[in-house]
């Protein structure tokens, strides 16, 4: 059994996986940038070490250092989180040079689905259904004229190395098309270090489903049912909900059954997930899949009583799976809010001081939080400071706790989006289901 | 003469005119990027560029002052 971890993120996800190291007795050890040196989790952490300044690019993304830290700390394991290095097969690869466990799939797994093109293409292989699209990269504009009228508009522009939303757009037609191909390419090439895009048709009034898997090294893969993450603001997700009661039960068990068998063939193994865009007629597609733990993971634990980050833990440890299928059962009705540092209306990122912080609390209320009073909300990193997580009989039970705690939760000195969450919640459409990907642009 | 500042701190991810251009009121005149997300900065005024006081990749301050246009 891994005996020491070193958690290579920061903020509320290096907080969550400290807690659950704590509950296995396994010792951690916190790194952090000096833009988060009074960071709440880095007291949780049996030991922390500073990475040095703020930028990702000499913190959080540098690589030696973190390895060399993971090196003389004895530390036989290493938790990447989400975002910074958890996809990075690079980075995965150099671990097992220096025979540190990385906590997530192998290296050619992160590659493979890293690669959104190369990603549809293989999971088209193992079963999925994909939107129609593209299947090779598209560098410049002609291109996408081309195969764009081929599928049909709108499409949906997305960088092939892309992900959170960025370098995302819908395109009504050719003019738009003409116009913004080569901004993204460049937006993409500077975010992921390369330019290829790829073209999807849009799917109107989709739902954003998602299933969580579990894979051990001995070819065992479970799924602990979906999430339905239709909420979003600029192709990030704002609140998340398990499981996805407007779907029919039919086509969730089908859905989780294909994710299985598409995850077992392509040898993926520890905790992953599969997204899917499901239609109104309930057609679902393949969108991609990410190979890490997902911010969302709380809900998918409230409602199956299973905790992910353990099971990430054991599986890397070389454990069998801890449940067979037929042992994962669910109850009842989660909710997660995620708390942005910005402006609820414009969406624009909010750094600042903040000057008064009370947590709500309360039966079935969780929070996952990154921040305190006094804390620096710093213009570096991504503007989500916690995620508000609530527990329901039902789903109705669930909005009406997640409505209190939110009125509950006082954050001053920065905007953060909880009015436009308190919205969302009161909001006729979003209680009675009938919602896609478009409801916040189209409700507010 | 108009200055033009920073409406958040952030990183300075681009400028994207140059000494001696002409801007029309609410063109982009720089993209500042802060917390993951890429923030427009336009001209209040028409004018012409005179000078940036920045350089891409610069970590700039809430009310700093990018270019001043005349």
């Amino acid at each position: 059994m891994i005996k020491k971890i070193l958690i290579a993120n920061r903020g509320e996800i290096a907080a969550r996986i400290i807690r659950t190291c704590k509950k296995m007795q396994i010792a951690t050890v916190a790194v952090y940038s000096e833009a988060d040196k009074d960071a709440p989790y880095i007291h949780m952490a049996d030991e922390s070490y500073l990475l040095g300044p703020p930028p990702v690019k000499d913190s959080y993304l540098h690589v030696d250092k973190i390895l060399d830290i993971a090196t003389t700390t004895q530390a036989d394991a290493i938790h990447p989180g989400y975002g910074f290095m958890s996809e990075n097969s690079t980075f995965a690869k150099k671990c097992e040079e220096k025979e540190i466990i990385f906590i997530g799939p192998t290296a050619k797994i992160l590659e493979q689905m890293g690669d959104k093109i190369t990603a549809r293409n293989v999971m088209q292989d193992a079963g999925l259904p994909i939107i129609p699209g593209t299947t090779e990269v598209i560098v410049n504009t002609d291109e996408a004229i081309k195969k764009a009228k081929e599928i049909g508009y709108p499409i949906m522009l997305k960088a092939s190395l892309g992900g959170g939303g960025i370098g995302m757009q819908i395109v009504q037609d050719e003019a738009e098309l003409m116009k913004v191909f080569m901004n993204h390419s460049k937006r993409a090439e500077t975010f992921f270090g390369d330019g290829s895009m790829f073209i999807e048709r849009v799917l109107e009034n989709a739902r954003h489903i998602e299933i969580q898997l579990l894979a051990d090294t001995y070819g065992n893969v479970i799924h602990l049912f979906e999430r339905d993450c239709s909420i979003q603001r600029r192709n990030q997700k704002v609140v998340e909900e398990a499981p996805a009661i407007f779907v029919s039960e039919k086509t969730r068990l089908k859905m989780g059954e294909l994710a299985v068998r598409a995850a077992r063939e392509i040898g993926y193994t520890n905790a992953g997930t599969i997204e899917f865009l499901v239609d109104e007629q309930e057609n679902f597609y393949f969108l991609e899949m990410n190979t890490r733990i997902q911010v969302e993971h709380p809900i998918t634990e409230e409602i199956t009583g299973i905790d992910i980050i353990e099971e990430q833990i054991r599986i890397a440890s070389g454990k069998p799976l801890t449940y067979k299928q037929e042992e994962i059962q669910k109850q009842g009705h989660a909710i997660e809010a995620r708390i942005y540092a910005e402006d609820p209306e414009t969406f624009f990122p909010s750094p600042g001081t903040i000057t008064h912080y009370e947590e709500p609390s309360g039966d079935h209320i969780r929070l996952e939080a990154a921040v305190k009073n006094n804390s620096q909300v710093t213009p570096f990193y991504d503007p989500m400071i916690a995620k508000l997580i609530v527990y329901g009989k039902t789903r109705n039970e669930a909005i009406r706790r997640m409505q209190q705690a939110l009125e509950a939760y006082k954050v001053e000195g920065i905007k953060t989006n909880i009015p436009l969450l308190i919205h969302i919640m009161n909001n006729a459409t979003f209680n009675t289901g009938n919602i896609s990907t478009h409801f916040i642009n189209e409700q507010f | 003469m108009n200055e033009i500042k920073a409406s958040m701190a952030g990183n300075m991810w681009k400028i994207v005119v140059a000494v001696g251009d002409k801007v029309e009121a609410g063109e982009d005149v720089a993209i500042l990027e802060s917390m993951k997300m890429e923030i427009p900065i336009s001209a209040e005024q028409p004018g012409t560029v005179k000078e940036i006081k920045v350089n891409e990749g610069d970590f700039i301050n809430e009310g700093d002052v990018i270019l001043t246009i005349e």
